[in-house]
């Protein structure tokens, strides 16, 4: 799929806060350690529980300068900091997590933790809600509204980073199957945690006048993430988990476009569905001209939907989400397309649920080169699953403009312009289209009958794209078709590729590079969690 | 503790600045990895080998045969030709490759290889032996030193699938699993399973 398609997903049944709820709504929440001081500083620790497994958030609230808030990498401090423990944490982890987990990329944990986070406050949301509540009464909802959170991540960290648990010691845990559900669970415990901050420190302000955050108000809230270029490499690196996402959102797709008959409920909840995240949409804000042009557009293609859905559709049609989809591929832009194909899956949860679990991957199965194969195999699949890449030219400078590379400063990915900046001799190994098209060259000058590892002997510097054109000859999907150092390239619609799986919303590009989202807006409260519903994503109220 | 994950792409990305390209320093990366998840001294050995060529990058290999000769060889190049070329090369038995440097590093390629192929390995390198099983476990036999920095030769061997056991063994063993089959009467020949007595129907 091309970029730009992917960059106009939005979230869906199969998203991972969604499917995190599902999974874990029967488990035991509980708030075990709430040790703040009058300003909200301290340790607090929150944690599921079920038989014999528990996992556990510990967070670090300190005090932080304004001038030292930043959501950028190089921020060196954080109003908050988390880290998601597996099991019950000792007194000896929670002085060893302290003395590590507030300083997160120079601070090292083990192999017991299992995700790590930070966060800011959104200093206006925070200070207004905690000084209405010292006062006795609820913050401004309009305010509110317009931000969305009190707490903003700026990095969730996993599998392995900083010394955390490598993914294989936990993989078979049924519960986790779903990808990303640790990553899932800190943020939405992180949630709770603003809450009983701003109660805690409104109460210590003024103890016999402050009341508690309504919890309509809370439920609204979400928690905010400023996502940079890190997420980018990670689409690219993990190929099968990315064919694994999308095969399951075309599977889904595929299998409710099948359906003969459509039960009216079933047309009615989606409509309910549609109705109620049309309010959700008009409270997406960002000053962002290109993302205020994907609203526009996504905007425009729902009325014209309504009329299409309103005058031209019955349950007494056979197959009618085929038609729908039909016409919404013919009449409408990708942004409102992939919004109705997001609608679909709603009424279907036995076509989801199966889907859930075959969504993570083990990149390792499928990394090595099955060197046996003839020279004309690697060809074939060339011409088969890079049609578009093959055709680009690269000696044009537009194609080759930009190149990837790890900053030496917070070992995080970055893009730069090939011909103004420093440092291209460096550049990773992302520039997939561009080495394809290298390798495509290389092949059809090689005889065919040669074996690839022949060929390997002879070409090693191609090595990394001959394995992945393997890897997209079993997993169609795990190819971005496009042309990652273009001149044209949208890096911020990588992100949104993956924050659409994350269900994040409210995208509001800062600029080509970087993002905020909203994530949990309208997700049941922890101690709501047994008795939601799965479409609390729809519950915004503004 | 450093995670796997960490050696993984820390491993890759030294052995890209070591000059190797990024689908070799890939290969490295997991190697290692697979060393240190086994228990092996993967990243000292990966240390020491990619100072030593960093002025002086190894060749590369040409088709690997039955007797593989050079000043020098690289673990990396020809672990990993290895590893690409392993169904070819189980037809030959027994390969050897002479002037190795830091042999622990071939070992991670040929344990991969091992795999795919399904197939038992012996490495033999000074007096250690070094019996590789489907990456599933290493058994280590006087391996003096963690670290080696050239052997003279180093010997593969792929193992013909036969039984590490006598027959004498197998047939006890097997006569005592007996005596958790029950005798059948006529009763039970007849009701005990799903197939008629005769089925020429």
């Amino acid at each position: 799929m091309k970029l730009s398609r992917l960059g106009s997903f939005h979230q869906s049944k199969l998203s991972f806060l969604r499917s995190f709820i599902r999974e874990f709504k029967d488990w035991d929440y509980e708030r075990n350690l709430f040790d703040l001081d009058e300003n909200g500083y301290g340790t607090a620790i929150y944690s599921f529980s079920k038989n014999q497994r528990s996992y556990s958030l510990v967070c670090f609230a300190q005090h932080i300068n304004p001038e030292e808030r930043s959501d950028r990498v190089i921020a060196t401090k954080w109003d908050a900091a988390f880290v998601l423990h597996d099991g019950v944490p000792t007194k000896e982890d929670i002085k060893r997590l302290k003395e590590n987990v507030p300083k997160q990329e120079v601070g090292r944990v083990s192999c017991k933790e299992l995700t790590l986070s930070r966060a800011n406050k959104s200093v206006r949301a925070f200070d207004h809600v905690v000084d209405s509540l010292s006062q006795g009464k609820q913050p401004n909802k309009k305010l509110l509204n317009k931000v969305g959170y009190l707490y903003r991540t700026t990095a969730v960290y996993g599998s392995g980073k900083f010394g955390l648990a490598d993914r294989f010691r936990i993989k078979d845990r049924k519960e986790i199957y779903g990808p990303f559900r640790l990553e899932m669970m800190l943020v939405y415990i992180v949630r709770q945690f603003t809450f009983d901050q701003v109660n805690h420190i409104a109460k210590s302000k003024n103890p016999d006048k402050a009341i508690e955050l309504d919890l309509n108000i809370a439920r609204n809230l979400g928690i905010g993430n400023s996502t940079g270029l890190g997420m980018a490499p990670f689409i690219v690196n993990h190929p099968t988990l990315l064919h694994n996402w999308i095969y399951c959102r075309e599977k889904a797709l595929k299998e409710i476009r099948s359906l003969e008959k459509v039960e009216i409920n079933e047309l009615n909840f989606f409509k309910e569905c549609l109705a109620k995240s049309k309010t959700s949409i008009n409270s997406w804000v960002t000053d962002s001209k290109y993302q205020n042009n994907k609203i526009n557009s996504l905007k425009n293609g729902l009325v014209k939907f309504d009329q299409f859905l309103k005058n031209e559709c019955s349950v007494k049609q056979k197959y009618l989400w085929n038609k729908i989809y039909t016409w919404a591929e013919n009449n409408l832009e990708d942004e409102c397309l992939e919004y109705v194909v997001s609608m679909m899956m709603e009424p279907y949860d036995a076509i989801i649920d199966p889907l859930i679990n075959n969504m993570s991957s083990e990149e390792d199965e499928h990394f090595t080169i099955p060197a046996y194969k003839k020279v004309s195999d690697l060809k074939k699949i060339l011409e088969n699953n890079y049609k578009s890449i093959i055709k680009i030219d690269f000696n044009e400078k537009n194609s080759n403009f930009n190149f990837w590379f790890i900053s030496k400063n917070k070992e995080e990915p970055r893009v730069a312009n090939r011909y103004e900046e420093l440092g291209a001799e460096l550049e990773q190994p992302l520039a997939i289209a561009r080495d394809i098209k290298k390798l495509y060259e290389k092949i059809i000058k090689e005889e065919p009958a040669n074996t690839i590892a022949e060929f390997l002997l002879k070409n090693d510097e191609v090595r990394h794209v001959v394995r992945r054109a393997f890897i997209v000859d079993q997993f169609p999907y795990s190819e971005i078709q496009d042309n990652t150092i273009g001149a044209s390239l949208v890096p911020i619609d990588m992100l949104r590729l993956k924050l659409s799986f994350f269900g994040a919303v409210k995208f509001d590009p800062r600029s080509d590079k970087w993002l905020r989202i909203n994530m949990y807006q309208g997700a049941p409260l922890s101690h709501e969690m047994k008795t939601s519903n799965d479409t609390w994503v729809y519950n915004v109220v503004n | 503790m450093q995670s796997l994950s960490e050696i993984d792409t820390t491993s890759k990305r030294a052995s890209k600045a070591a000059g190797f390209s990024w689908g070799i320093s890939e290969e490295i990366g997991k190697g290692v990895r697979n060393l240190e998840l086994f228990g092996l001294p993967g990243i000292i050995n990966l240390n020491l080998y990619l100072k030593k060529i960093k002025k002086n990058h190894p060749e590369k290999i040409n088709k690997i045969g039955k007797e593989n000769k050079n000043r020098e060889l690289c673990p990396i190049y020809c672990g990993v030709a290895f590893l690409d070329q392993c169904r070819e090369l189980e037809t030959l038995n027994k390969i050897k490759f002479y002037n190795v440097n830091y042999p622990m590093l071939i070992l991670s390629f040929i344990n991969k290889a091992s795999e795919v192929l399904g197939k038992r390995i012996l490495i033999k390198f000074n007096n250690s032996s070094i019996l590789i099983n489907f990456n599933k476990s290493i058994l280590l036999q006087n391996l003096e030193n963690k670290t080696i920095s050239t052997v003279k030769e180093v010997s593969i061997e792929f193992l013909k699938d036969k039984n590490s056991f006598p027959k004498q063994d197998w047939k006890e063993l097997y006569k005592l699993s007996e005596e958790t089959f029950v005798e059948e009467s006529e009763s039970l020949k007849t009701q005990g399973a799903g197939a008629g007595l005769t089925d020429n129907d």
